[in-house]
This record gives structure tokens, sequence and C-alpha cells, in this order.
């Protein structure tokens, strides 16, 4: 579904994304890991089209979307939940979902929209019972409900996450986790990015290890958690110092 | 096709176009680490102004170094490896093999060294499911008993077999080699064995002894053999398939790779899939080291872009084969290639133990009282491989029990060569001048073995 080779990107001068290679099929739930910094953020922003590559190919659905505009790519069924939720502090939760099905406004009538709101609202009881809260007095647990509510609502095929248990009480880093579970299971192709490498790969079924801008590392997840390199940097396993 | 052949069916069958992007993938990220983790990498990469960065595609692979064995060799024992030691769980080592033209020693005392291989708890994993597809392409189910007389030591090949075949989810005897050919066979007749997996002179040693053994084929079980270690010709596989009464499949996996596992023949027996999910392949000429069209001879070139622990980027590996890129109607989409067909180098297999015939001239050359004028010959005896060295003792030798000297002499080169080589050999010794001399160096390897 999704098909990057040697992707480049990165900020003025400086050079974020070195060279990256990675594929999800449909279906798939990936997780890209890495610490902070290392461009896991860079790299969802150059495939959303929020940030221009500089040189590389990027496929959906075997055609390139390299160069696209950021609302055309959301309108082919790539959506991008953004890290830090980004929802509009002062509109609604209602109107921040209507919103996310802005690039549906020629296509599709209100009964149409109405449908997907009650989707939404069926996976995430809560913005049903605050549909006319202003989001912004939303807890930050709510707010990410919101924000992964709101980019369904553009009916996508391919569901890109940018660290959605960042600020979250790990209560409800579960609560979320178990949606993603739940959209995986619906059939949604999903790509992950996470510092929590945990709860990535008990979701994925892929990952990727990424560090300073290159992938070193990638598997199935279950050998991503075996393997002692990740166990020590991501999982928190404690690191001893090595008598070699 | 029948999808109970296939071990695993969704990465065995994968779309060429889909493979090639995993291939490239798994080869950026394998290179990236071995940039970082393995210092010999890192040095070969600079030398050559390798930029990775630059790697843009599975052609570009053309553009980075080789690895040979004596890089493998200065590595000894652990430079290669791209974990720390304690992520290691496993270590193997080759048969001791060393370079052309230099003195062998044994382990402890310096020199050319084995090559030392380590797996992480992942590399196992994928070994095992390596070995499992291969034995699944083969035609081993869970029904079978298979039986292994192989090595069961430092060297990888046992193991390899063993733990794809419980993966499997055979009933496997780790027979090895300890076991002597006698009770192989009984423990064959009486586990009521359906596979055996060994080199194919092993099988053929089995074959001639089971006469001696009043061992008829009716009372056996066996019907699938599955051979590795050891080129072979045409006329023994098929004098082991009718000696036998099996079908006969040929595998592929040098230890420095990972062992047995890298390729095998499906049930059609028409080349052997490399698993191309794990390793790169390349067929290259093996004097101007430039890519040789698909189809002709040339020496096989592995990099390994699955493995953690000892990972190697564009592997000579001194076999001569050939590649076929023809779709099999078996379903796999993994090219093939031909069994093994030589050796680039002048490395001698004897009963799937390498050896070069330097490391016996090196041996000799520390035994007082014999010439440096010697000669291996191999032949077989009733199924068995032997190694003969004829050598002349020196003109010099003075003794007053020449008988007596001479003996020990004998007895002490044998034993020497067996304590390097792990090979038995029997060491002829010649009067001075009687082997002859040919231009441009002595004939130093008869080979007489059939086939």
């Amino acid at each position: 579904m999704l098909k990057i080779r040697n992707l480049e990107a990165g900020y003025g001068p400086l050079r974020v994304l070195k060279g990256i290679s990675l594929h999800v099929s449909p279906g798939e739930a990936v997780a890209v890991i890495g610490a902070n910094g290392a461009g896991k953020t860079t790299l969802l922003k150059t495939i959303a089209g929020v940030l221009k590559a500089r040189s590389g190919e990027i496929a959906f659905d075997k055609q390139s979307i390299l160069g696209r505009q950021a609302e055309r790519i959301v309108g082919l069924g790539c959506s991008l939940v953004p890290e830090g939720r980004h929802v509009f502090p002062t509109m609604t939760v209602r109107e921040n979902l209507l919103l996310g099905a802005f690039c549906r406004r020629r296509t599709n009538k209100g009964k149409d929209l109405d449908d997907s709101l009650e989707q939404v609202y069926n996976l995430f009881g809560i913005l049903k019972e605050r549909s006319s809260q202003l989001a912004g007095t939303l807890s930050g647990g709510q707010q990410q409900m919101l924000a992964i509510a709101r980019a369904l609502m553009s009916r996508p095929r391919l569901l890109m996450m940018d660290e959605p248990s960042l600020g979250v009480a790990p209560l409800v880093v579960r609560d979320i986790y178990e949606t993603i579970v739940t959209l995986k299971r619906n059939g949604l192709t999903i790509l992950l990015v996470e510092q929590n490498a945990r709860a990535a790969l008990a979701v994925a079924d892929r990952g990727y290890v990424i560090e300073t801008g290159q992938i070193v590392l990638q598997g199935p997840s279950r050998q991503l958690s075996d393997n002692p390199e990740v166990q020590r940097a991501y999982l928190g396993k404690e690191y001893r110092s090595i008598d070699e | 096709m029948d999808q109970a052949s296939l071990y695993n069916p969704k990465c065995e069958t994968i779309p060429r176009d889909e493979l090639r992007q995993l291939q490239f993938e798994r080869l950026q990220s394998t290179l990236n680490r071995v940039y970082r983790n393995v210092a010999f990498y890192k040095a070969a990469f600079d030398s050559h102004r390798v930029n990775l960065e630059r790697i843009t595609d599975l052609q570009a692979l053309q553009e980075l170094p080789f690895t040979t064995k004596e890089d493998l060799q200065r590595s000894y024992p652990y430079d290669m490896f791209a974990v720390p030691l304690r992520d290691i769980v496993r270590i193997h080592t080759t048969s001791g093999t060393s370079g052309k033209g230099t003195p062998p020693h044994d382990m402890a005392t310096g020199g050319p060294k084995p090559i030392v291989v380590g797996y992480t708890q992942n590399d196992l994993r994928n070994w095992r499911e390596c070995a499992a597809r291969l034995l699944t392409a083969a035609g081993v189910t869970q029904h079978d008993v298979v039986q292994i007389a192989l090595h069961y030591s430092l060297f990888a090949e046992g193991f390899g077999f063993h733990q794809g075949a419980e993966r499997v989810g055979a009933s496997v005897i780790p027979a090895s080699l300890a076991t002597g050919v006698a009770k192989q066979i009984v423990v064959m007749r009486d586990f009521k064995t359906t596979v055996l997996v060994s080199t194919p002179s092993h099988a053929l040693n089995i074959a001639v002894s089971l006469d001696e053994a009043q061992v008829s084929l009716e009372r056996l079980s066996l019907r699938l053999g599955l051979f590795s270690g050891e080129r072979w010709s045409d006329p023994l596989r098929r004098q082991l398939e009718e000696r036998l009464r099996i079908n006969s499949i040929d595998t592929y996996g040098p230890t420095e790779v990972m062992g047995p596992g890298v390729a095998g023949e499906c049930h059609l027996r028409h080349g052997l899939h490399i698993n191309e999910d794990q390793f790169l392949v390349e067929v290259v000429d093996p004097k101007t080291h430039a890519p040789v069209p698909d189809g002709h001879e040339g020496e096989l070139v592995l990099t390994t872009i699955m493995k953690e622990g000892f990972p190697l980027i564009r592997y000579r590996t001194g076999d001569i084969t050939r590649l076929n890129p023809e779709p099999c109607p078996c379903g796999r989409t993994f090219l093939r290639m031909a069994p093994v067909c030589g050796r680039t180098d002048d490395l001698v297999l004897v009963r799937g133990v390498g050896f070069f015939p330097s490391q016996i001239e090196g041996i000799l050359a520390e035994c007082d009282g014999v010439s440096p004028y010697f000669q291996i010959i191999l032949d077989q005896e009733g199924g068995v491989e032997t190694v003969q060295i004829r050598v002349e003792i020196a003109d010099d030798i003075q003794s007053l029990d020449k008988v007596k000297a001479i003996e020990t002499l004998r007895l002490e080169a044998a034993r020497r060569i067996q304590t390097v080589l792990d090979i038995e050999t029997k060491v002829i010794l010649l009067e001075p001048g009687s082997l002859r001399r040919l231009p441009g160096g002595a004939e130093r390897v008869v080979d007489r073995r059939p086939g």
C-alpha cells in the first residue's frame, strides 16, 4: 500500500532522513520506533506532504505522492494523526470531527457524514457524550482520541499515527492502543511511530528501528522485541556495562 | 501447486517486485548496521570510498567490496560480530580450512584460523525457519523419522538440520557421526527411519555396509535422503538412489553464511531454491569479479540481509554454480542455483571436512625426516572416502634402526594431520626421488574417487 525508497528530508541545512526505505502492505500494522530526534516525526510529515522531501520515492497504492499537497494525499486515503494532537481547542468536538471530513465535502452528502460520525462515536463513546463541548476542555487522552477520530473522518485506508501515547496517562494509553487493535481488526492499514516501543510492538505486525535518520533494524515485531539491542535502547531493560 | 509442500507459503511465493523492495530495505538496514558495528566493514567501505547513501537500489550492491574467507580468518575469533558477545547465544566454526600457501596451525598456536560464527536468538530462529522450509520443500513432514548423520560439534551442519526438522515436527534422531556405521544401520532399521540426512559419501558408506550388517533393504523404511557438505556427481547420486531406494535432495549452506538452510531443492529437484528473503545472491567471474549472466557458471557471492550476529556483505563462497531465474513449477518465486560443481580454490572436501593441500604441506614441514615432496591421493574403498598421503623421506635420515624410525615418523605424521585437520589419513613414506617431478610443480592431489 505504501512503499518508500531512499527518502531524504530535513529542515534547512539539517538533514534528518538519510535514505529511508520501508513499506506497509494492506491490512498491516507497522511500527517505526526510535529515540527522540531520530527522524520519526519527520518521516510521517514527509509522507503526509506537510514537509517536502529532498529526494527519494513515496508511492501510495503504486502511484507517486512525492511532492503532492497534503490535502491531496488525505484525499487519496492517507491520513495523519499528528504528534501533540493539534485539535482546534475553541471548536466543539463535533466541529473538529466534521473538519476531518473536509476533503469529502464535494463527494459526500449529509447522510454519509452522519454515518461516519456515528462510526467514530461508536469507537469513542466519550466523544459522543461530549460532542458539543469545546475540544480545549477535554483531557489529554480524550484529545488524542478526538485527533484519531478526526483523522478517521476522512475515511483513510492508511492511518498514520505520531506518538499516540505521548503525554497520556498509562491507563488511557491502554485504551488508545485497544482502539488501534480494533481499527486494525476492521481492516485499516496502520503506520505507527512511537517512542513507546513496547506498546507499539505489541500491536504491530512488523517494525523498523530508526537511528539518526537511518533504518538500522527491522523485522517481525516479535523479533524486534526479542532483540537485545532494542531491549536495551527502547524497552527499558536494564543496561549493564559490557565486559569484553 | 501443492500448498502443503511449502513451509511458509506467503514468504516463499512472494511476488518478485515485493521481494525486491523487502530485499532492498533489509540490505539498507544491514549496511547501516555493519558500518556502525563492525570495524572491518567501516574500514572496508571507507577505503573503497563507498557512500552508503548512494546505495539506492539492489544493483548498487556491486559497488561494495567483497568479503573473503581470509578476511573472516583474520577476524578470529570475534571481530566480525555485529553485536556484543552477550547477545550471542550460539557459536560454531568452520572446519578450520586455511587459505592457500599459509602454514596450518591448530587453534591453540596461532596462525590461520577457523572462521568463528556467532548467532543471536533471532538468528537461530531464522535459521530454524530456513532449515524447516528446506526440509518441507524436500517433502519431510511430521510423519517422518529423520536420522541426522552429520557432525554435531563445532560444525554447524547437524544442528541446522536438527532444529529445522524439529520445527517441521518430524521425529529427530541425532545420530551424529559419533555413531558408527553398523550402529547407524541398526538405528535406521529399528527406529524406522524414513529420512536420512548425511554427506553423500557417508550415505554410500551406509549402503555398502548394509550387506555386512546383514540388513536387507526391505527391513528399512527409508524413502528420502538429504545431502550436504560435499560436492557430488550425478552418477554417485543415481547410485545412492538405487542402492538405498530413496529420492535424494541436494542442499547448500556454508557455515559462514548460516549453515544448512541457505538453499535446497524442492521435490522437483531441478536446482536449489535460495532463501532470497534472507540472502542476496550474485554469481561473478572468479578472476575479473564481474557479474556473469544468468545461466553461466561463476563464483557464488552471498550477502546476508537478516543476520544480526554475523552479517556478511558480498561474501565470496568459493563455490562454483550458476543461477536459474526461470519460475519453478513448484510455485516458489525464489530463484534456483545449480548444484555446486566446483571450487575456485584447491580446497579438498573429504567426508564433509575440507582442507587445503597447503595445510598438509605445512604439517609435513614440521615433521623431521620427511622431504617437502608429497602427494595426496583421494580414493574410495567400500564406499568410504580415503586419504592417502605419499611423502618422500629426507635424504639425510640417519638412524641405526631405520625401519623403526620410519614407522614412528609415519605414525607421527598421520597423528599430526589428524590433530590439526580432524581427518584420518594413511601416510606412506617413499624413497627420496620416487615422486614424479612435474614441470611447474608436482601434481599434489590425485582424485581417484568415482564420479
